[in-house]
């Protein structure tokens, strides 16, 4: 089984060599079957490591170089069950996307899906690796791999600042990250993450600690696009193509959160006052900032993929609440909520692109009433709307229940109302454009709305294309997203996987001496309902509803101090509105504030 | 003394978070970033030095001589090619800029504003 | 924002940065005092286990392997990427006449080529004995390419650097790491572990599988860069036709 370990990154890593020096000489319609094949085989190969790493850790040394003297000194791979799963998402995720933009790029020869295989494999290795400056090495690649991707088809230059924000902020971010590594090495003289948090473990955390947590920490809180780093999210949204988005949104920001939780638990577990409420609240801050940032801006776009854009955000923000926990409860949550979250986004993704090839626009008020010849996508847009608020037991119920559970067994009793509201903006806002578009229903001008995108760049290629066809890939996804909390077993593996992830003693051991306790997993209950969860599920799910409901009604509110007050509220968001300005000296800015926050703050709460 | 190499490498981050900031040509922006990027390779390096300790080659010398620390050494040619990469392709943006809004400067851009 | 505001919040978090980036280097060993193990493992071991008196190439190409076969990727993804941004623009441009006329310039050309190109292929063959290797020597390599646009003309240039030819040569490259490891793999060892045997130390063919991940990362390198300076000098050759104001 070992054999298959470096396969998922080396797999599409020699696809897209493959594409480049052949591409010249081959057949049309090769590149999109090689690129297919590739990615479907890495999905295929992630899942059945994932069903092998349900069982035990699995430690892979690459170059045969074990651990010396209980110094590391070659690159390892260690896969438990949420890295497994994590690299399953990607695969599927690129799978269903390359299977939508079947002859969608034909003129550029083979080269976007040279980029997308490489993605794809940086994205995996990511997750995978138990290094950390080949974690670096990967995030480096997926980097540029989505730097290239977004600014494909810059012809405005509205989409050009979107890229170039995109790259600016996310290579401060990972200028970050190394100079964290380089302190970690100073420190500890090891890259392996297992060496690294056995050496720094029981040892009180002096300067070097905490500025090294909070820059690596910081670095990955900027792709994972939480507030105040999240700045670059939506400009990068509204500019990729909609192929592109879906990976963004539904998988590469979620390895930003999957990073923070496997170095934490990893590296700075070990260290003294890394697990009281202080620490807690830092972490639940940041994140609760991003879920209702997330949810404002989101409720205030029109432009489709930028409001898709937000609403990633705010969700973020929730997958941080749920590993600030700290508990096995709250990371059980979290990867579960990824895993919905991932499916059904890029299911609303595909929607948004079958819109913008039938019909050529994004804006939802361009688009009302037009998409009414589209009934099947407007469903699945909708129900995929629905999901994601996770009505009991559909989308993304598992993954909030146990965020709740995990919150309330801590006292933290405001976050499940804090997830709620966050949850009936964002499923609120896209229930509303659905409305609109595919029901006509709403006034025609919304004051609050923000400010016309620009049109012209958003013509398609192939207006040909049959909307079954493309619709194939959008079920496929949105089927699983909306059914995924239903899979027997599921909770259990999740908060079993959880338990261990969170076992740093036992990943040192591990990794460094080679010891692998099978844990014996065979169980197939269904997810269990709790009154508290159900409640607050059905809460978010009829709030988003009743909310989408209200926008579009909005001229026929009847008293008059309910329109006043909504005028005013709008007014007040204008400060929000204005922080999102584009500008990316702006954008850099609030990094470097948000960096000096999370430094301070861990330095008051670690020592 | 000995602490100065380091502070030499926050330095030069910041000064080129600082150029990133208030910067109004885009050539002048990537080359702020590769300034920010090169902070690292003076922190990674200056890590690794071992005073009196050769360059980890052995062509000429004993095996087991005393030598500076070859891991930060291929961190920092890793660290490189990714400044290169990465300045490249933003770059490539910048000159995509001039084609199509004719401008250079980042604040003119017509921001995607909310 | 507006900039004076931009600028004094920037001012007070740049001032808090520095405080937090500052306090965490106080932290590090004295410069010059490094006592790592890792390092000091590497250099005592590199010689004796693989033959290579290049511990910092030994690292590169050997013990951690796969972050060289990531970084190589990343070259690639960000030349493929530039092809990609910079594709549309230039369709049915007449490339401009540029010739260097200068005979000096021409004469001096023409003897720096073999040269540089000695220099370029030495450093990437020495990689695992002395200070170079398939990065260093790919760059140089790529400037001899460059010098023949110095020296000659661009028509010159793009009639040496066909692209499928060089898309070929890059994708031989990078690919060919990835075949070394998985060639591993399917002989039963772990993905790129050394192969074939491992010479003597100081010799050109030490270090074993060693010289091919060489090879093949100083042709990726030079295939890339060649890429991308055909990019940018038809950018170039675009602005000179008058195509921009």
């Amino acid at each position: 089984m070992d054999v298959l370990i470096p396969l998922p990154v080396a797999i599409p890593l020699l696809a897209a060599a493959f594409l480049t020096a052949f591409g010249h000489f081959m057949g049309p319609r090769l590149d999109d079957v090689i690129g297919l094949a590739a990615a479907a085989a890495t999905a295929t190969i992630s899942l059945l490591l994932l069903f092998d790493a349900s069982g035990h850790d699995l430690v892979y040394w690459f170059g045969g170089w074990r651990p010396r003297d209980g110094v590391a000194i070659g690159i390892a791979f260690t896969i438990d069950a949420f890295g497994a799963g994590v690299a399953s998402l990607v695969g599927v995720l690129v799978t269903a996307a390359l299977a939508f933009s079947w002859r969608y790029f034909d003129e550029v020869g083979t080269l976007f899906h040279v980029l997308m295989l490489v993605f794809l494999g940086a994205m995996i290795g990511f997750a995978l690796s138990g290094d950390l400056f080949n974690m670096f090495v990967w995030f480096e690649l997926m980097s540029v791999a989505a730097y290239a991707l977004t600014g494909y088809r810059v012809e405005e230059a509205s989409p050009l600042e979107g890229a170039i924000n995109f790259a600016v902020t996310n290579s401060v971010g990972s200028f970050c990250i190394l100079f964290g590594t380089g302190l970690l090495y100073a420190r500890t003289g090891a890259l392996n993450l297992a060496q690294i948090g056995h050496t720094l473990a029981g040892h009180q955390a002096d300067g070097l600690v905490v500025a090294a947590f909070a820059l690596l920490i910081g670095g990955l809180l900027v792709k994972a696009a939480v507030v105040p780093f999240h700045f670059w999210l939506a400009d990068a949204h509204a500019v990729a193509p909609t192929p592109v988005c879906v990976l963004f949104s539904g998988i590469m920001v979620e390895l930003g959160i999957y990073g923070v939780a496997r170095i934490y638990w990893t590296v700075f577990a070990g260290v003294p006052e890394t697990h009281g409420p202080g620490f807690r609240a830092v972490l639940l801050g940041f994140g609760t900032a991003g879920a209702l940032v997330g949810g404002t801006m989101c409720f205030l776009q029109r432009h489709l993929k930028r409001l898709l854009a937000y609403s990633t955000i705010s969700h973020a923000g929730i997958f941080l609440i749920g590993i600030a926990l700290l508990s096995a409860k709250g990371l059980a949550g979290s990867a579960a909520y990824v895993l919905s979250h991932g499916l059904l986004k890029g299911a609303l993704f595909l929607c948004v692109g079958i819109l913008l090839n039938k019909l050529s626009s994004v804006d939802e008020l361009v688009l009302q009433r037009r998409g009414r010849e589209l009934p099947l996508t407007g469903a699945v847009f909708a129900l995929c709307a629905i999901a994601i608020a996770g009505p009991p037991p559909f989308g993304t119920f598992l993954g909030k229940s146990l965020i709740d559970e995990g919150a309330t067994a801590l006292d933290y009793h405001w976050i499940p109302l804090v997830v709620t509201v966050a949850s009936i903006l964002t499923s609120g806002a896209m229930l509303r454009a659905a409305g609109r578009i595919f029901l006509g229903l709403g006034a025609s001008s919304e004051p609050y709305l923000s400010e016309e995108p620009d049109e012209q760049h958003e013509v398609e290629r192939e207006p040909g294309r049959s909307q079954y066809l493309m619709l194939v890939p959008v079920v496929a996804l949105a089927v699983a997203g909306i059914g995924i909390s239903l899979v027997p077993g599921l909770e259990h593996h999740t908060e079993a996987a959880a338990s261990r992830f969170r076992d740093t003693h036992a990943y040192v051991d591990g990794v460094l001496n080679g010891h692998q306790p099978h844990h014996a997993v065979l169980n197939f209950d269904l997810l269990t309902l709790t009154a508290p969860s159900v409640l607050w599920g059905i809460a978010s799910a009829l709030g988003a509803v009743l909310l989408a409901v209200a926008a579009l009604n909005r001229e026929r509110l009847r008293p008059g101090v309910v329109k006043a007050s909504l005028h005013w509220l709008n007014r007040g968001l204008d400060p929000i509105r204005a922080l999102h300005s584009g500008a990316i000296g702006d954008y850099v800015t609030w990094l470097v504030v948000g960096m000096t926050v999370l430094g301070g703050l861990f330095a008051v709460v670690v020592r | 003394m000995s602490y100065l190499p380091y502070l030499l490498a926050v330095w030069i981050f910041l000064v080129g978070l600082f150029g990133i900031v208030r910067s109004r040509n885009f050539i002048h922006l990537v080359v702020c970033l590769s300034v920010t990027q090169s902070s690292t390779y003076v922190l990674l390096l200056s890590i690794g030095y071992v005073k009196g300790g050769t360059a980890p080659i052995f062509k000429d010398v004993k095996p087991g001589t005393k030598a500076v620390d070859p891991v930060v050494q291929a961190l920092t040619l890793t660290d490189i090619v990714v400044s290169v990469t990465v300045a490249a392709l933003l770059l490539s943006l910048a000159i995509l800029g001039k084609h199509h809004a004719g401008t250079m400067d980042p604040e003119e851009l017509h921001p995607m504003q909310g | 924002m507006t900039r004076r505001i931009r600028l004094t919040v920037f001012g007070v978090a740049a001032a808090g940065f520095a405080a937090l980036l500052i306090w965490g280097t106080l932290g590090i060993p004295d410069f010059g005092h490094y006592r790592g193990r890792y390092g000091q493992i590497l250099n005592h071991a590199a010689v004796k286990e693989r033959q290579t008196t290049n511990t910092v190439t030994a690292i590169v190409f050997d013990y951690r392997g796969l972050d060289t076969m990531g970084e190589e990727f990343i070259l690639f993804a960000s030349v493929t990427g530039v092809a990609l941004l910079l594709r549309e623009q230039r369709k049915d441009v007449p490339r401009p006449r540029d010739e260097v006329r200068n005979e000096a310039v021409r004469a001096i050309g023409i003897c720096l080529v073999p040269a540089v190109l000695t220099l370029g292929l030495w450093v990437v063959a020495h990689g695992a004995i002395t200070p170079g290797g398939g990065f260093q020597g790919g760059v140089i390599l790529s400037a001899t390419f460059l010098l023949v646009w110095l020296a000659g003309s661009l028509r010159t240039y793009v009639r040496l650097t066909p692209t499928p030819y060089v898309d070929l040569t890059e994708g031989t490259g990078v690919g060919g790491f990835v075949v070394t490891g998985l060639i591993a793999l399917l002989i039963g060892m772990p993905f790129l572990h050394n192969l074939l045997p491992y010479g003597l130390a100081g010799k050109l063919s030490s270090g074993g599988s060693l010289p091919i991940l060489n090879w093949a990362t100083g042709l990726a390198v030079t295939a890339a860069f060649l890429l991308l300076y055909s990019e940018f000098l038809e950018e170039r050759s675009f602005v000179i036709a008058g195509k921009h104001k």
